[in-house]
């Protein structure tokens, strides 16, 4: 693999995507504390919001510490190079978010869509670009499809006006392989100056090997987050991935070692539980369950007194996708009944 | 015998022939008319149930309102045409029954407000929310009509094929029109609505989550006998309305999960969401033609 030269912008997720194992409750503080020093290491590109993206605080989802326009005001202000990126799942997210948090002076808009549902995302996707933002077209759970019909997708989200996409492996299944076949059709079929990205989730503990084919493949912007912090066992983390790509000869413009001091002194401190692959966060990476469903099926296994991985396994049986979290409560007590039977 | 309010549909689509369908059976409302803006398999189908067509859209129905009688006309389109549509059958005294997201008219979730609608006498336009709404509303209500409830989400999960693209183009339609119906109809204080459309084949059941924040400790048992009188009244129209498991109580917070199975008449059972629909809409129009018929609602 030669990715020497090669250019790699980095995104940081701990302020969104680690929402999730926080359970929403960064507090103001918090988040400026870890977007400036994430800023003076060097991140192009930080992601706040809810853990489900803009409009996400509900009671489904959690209500946050904050609300999303209280944490983008007080971020995007703080920063000195760093832009600052919101994600939206239309169906959670409307318009008017998008409007607020431009208004808040984002300058990456993600639009997110489950794999196979990318027609939902036109009208965000088309204002986004529309205002002028950096615009993202996310497609979630890709592993759920083959490169060929996720390619599909992404020419739609391509001609409603994203100028990247990203293949997200949001239930951490994916194999360096997986990764390697979608990247590379969509590097080969859409157009040149679109921009191709890779999320991904480190539950088999790939993140790192993942995000390294999506480079090699032809992906220039890489989802990850200092320590790991987000939702199951983590995203890629991201200071391991600089430094991986530092040793390969690639080009972020961080410096790795303030990272490591990011995720070592302000993240670490922060978790509530030590974010890693435990026996829950391997059964989403091996099942192909949505990450952000690992503490709501703690939780529920808990109150039900059923294992959590059965409710993960269930979910995955129901082929459950991103969003249907309210589902855990339901297949908890429907396993809790049987149990008892 | 009661005499029937004679009626037109007004696009021949899924929708519009699944509402054929359910209007064929009912003892208050009569089909006449179907109305297309063009030759298609459901203007064909239409003609094989014995209906009168317009394939130039309601400009090919107007020279017959009067001659035919026709009172009532539902609005399947989308919601672009349909204050026009609404505004040329209006002129001739036709009621129009709107199933698109336009909401000119008062939102109307029969079990939950039609009867208000009905005292209020004869109505233009009355608006069927969205599928969402029609599916969850009814028991926002049922909690709320025992205590306050400050805040009402509901988390739509309805299958990919199911979804059409009209509200695939307009999803936040959907969430805005969902959300102020919570909040305008079902009485909580604020509202919110999730949709989450799902791959999944087989296609799943449309399935619904509520959840209502309530000012006030829950009165467990009103409220559980609230729900499942509500339930037996949506059954009435949408027999495969049902809970997947008991109310939870946790602290402040009722929540409610639901499948909703269609019947099946033109489209596939697990579209509820479009059947509720359909239903919904036919029993309005039933309910203001009882009301007509017994000079009720003039």
């Amino acid at each position: 693999m030669n990715l020497q030269g090669k250019k790699v912008t980095l995104h940081d997720m701990c302020l969104r995507d680690g929402m999730h194992p926080k359970r929403h409750q960064i507090s103001i503080d918090q988040m400026i504390d870890v977007a400036t020093a994430l800023d003076d290491a060097g991140v192009p590109l930080i992601e706040v919001t809810h853990g489900d993206g803009l409009g996400g605080a509900s009671v489904n989802y959690g209500f946050p510490a904050a609300s999303d326009e209280e944490y983008l005001d007080a971020v995007v202000s703080k920063l000195k190079k760093a832009k600052v990126s919101a994600l939206l799942l239309p169906g959670i997210g409307t318009v008017d978010h998008l409007k607020m948090a431009a208004d808040c002076g984002v300058g990456t808009i993600r639009v997110a869509t489950h794999c196979t549902e990318a027609d939902v995302s036109e009208q965000h996707i088309g204002l986004a670009r529309k205002m002028g933002l950096d615009t993202v077209g996310f497609l979630m759970m890709a592993h759920m499809i083959s490169a060929e019909d996720l390619l599909k997708q992404a020419l739609l989200m391509e001609s409603y006006g994203a100028n990247c996409i990203y293949c997200t492996d949001s239930a951490g299944y994916m194999m360096p392989h997986d990764v390697t076949e979608r990247i590379a059709l969509l590097r080969a079929k859409l157009k040149p100056e679109t921009e191709l990205g890779f999320h991904g989730h480190h539950n088999l503990a790939l993140g790192v090997a993942n995000s390294m084919a999506a480079v090699a493949a032809g992906a220039n912007r890489i989802d990850g987050s200092a320590a790991g912090l987000g939702a199951g066992a983590g995203n890629t983390p991201l200071e391991i991935f600089a430094a991986v790509m530092d040793r390969m000869g690639a080009v972020t413009g961080v410096d790795i070692f303030k990272l490591m001091n990011v995720a070592e002194e302000k993240i670490v401190p922060m978790m509530d539980q030590i974010v890693r692959v435990d026996r829950d966060s391997l059964t989403l990476g091996y099942a192909g369950v949505y990450s952000s469903f690992l503490l709501f099926a703690k939780r529920a296994g808990a109150k039900y007194g059923v294992p959590s991985q059965d409710i993960l396994l269930e979910m995955a049986r129901r082929k459950a996708i991103g969003g249907q979290e309210d589902l855990i409560e339901d297949v908890a007590m429907e396993l809790a009944r049987t149990r008892n039977a | 015998m009661t005499k029937k309010l004679r009626a037109a549909i007004i696009g021949p689509g899924n929708i519009g022939t699944d509402l054929l369908m359910k209007a064929k059976r009912s003892g208050w409302i009569e089909p006449v008319w179907m109305v297309g803006i063009e030759e298609s398999e459901g203007i064909k189908r239409a003609r094989d149930f014995g209906m009168k067509v317009s394939t130039s859209g309601v400009d090919g129905l107007v020279p017959f309102v009067k001659e035919d009688n026709i009172q009532i006309a539902f609005d399947a389109t989308s919601a672009y045409v349909h204050a026009e549509n609404s505004r040329k059958l209006n002129e001739l005294g036709v009621i129009m029954i709107d199933l698109t997201p336009a909401a000119i008219g008062p939102f109307c979730v029969p079990p939950v407000n039609l009867t208000e609608l009905l005292k209020e006498g004869r109505k233009e336009n009355v608006n069927m929310v969205t599928c969402g709404g029609q599916a969850t509303i009814p028991m926002v209500y049922a909690v709320s009509r025992i205590q306050p409830v400050e805040y009402g989400e509901i988390v739509a999960t309805v299958a990919s094929k199911s979804v059409g693209p009209g509200t695939r183009k307009n999803i936040d339609e959907f969430t805005r029109t969902t959300a102020g119906a919570i909040e305008k109809i079902g009485g909580a204080k604020k509202g919110k609505a999730i949709i989450i459309v799902n791959p999944a084949e087989p296609p799943l059941i449309m399935r619904d989550t509520v959840h209502c924040l309530t000012k006030d400790k829950p009165d467990q048992k009103r409220i559980t006998d609230s729900i499942h009188a509500m339930v037996a009244d949506v059954q009435k129209y949408v027999p495969g309305y049902r809970l997947t498991n008991a109310p939870v109580f946790d602290g402040n917070r009722v929540s409610i999960s639901l499948n909703v199975e269609g019947l099946g008449d033109f489209l596939p059972k697990y579209s509820g969401n479009l059947d509720i629909m359909t239903a919904a809409a036919l029993r309005t129009a039933e309910m203001y033609a009882e009301a007509m018929s017994t000079g009720a609602t003039k």
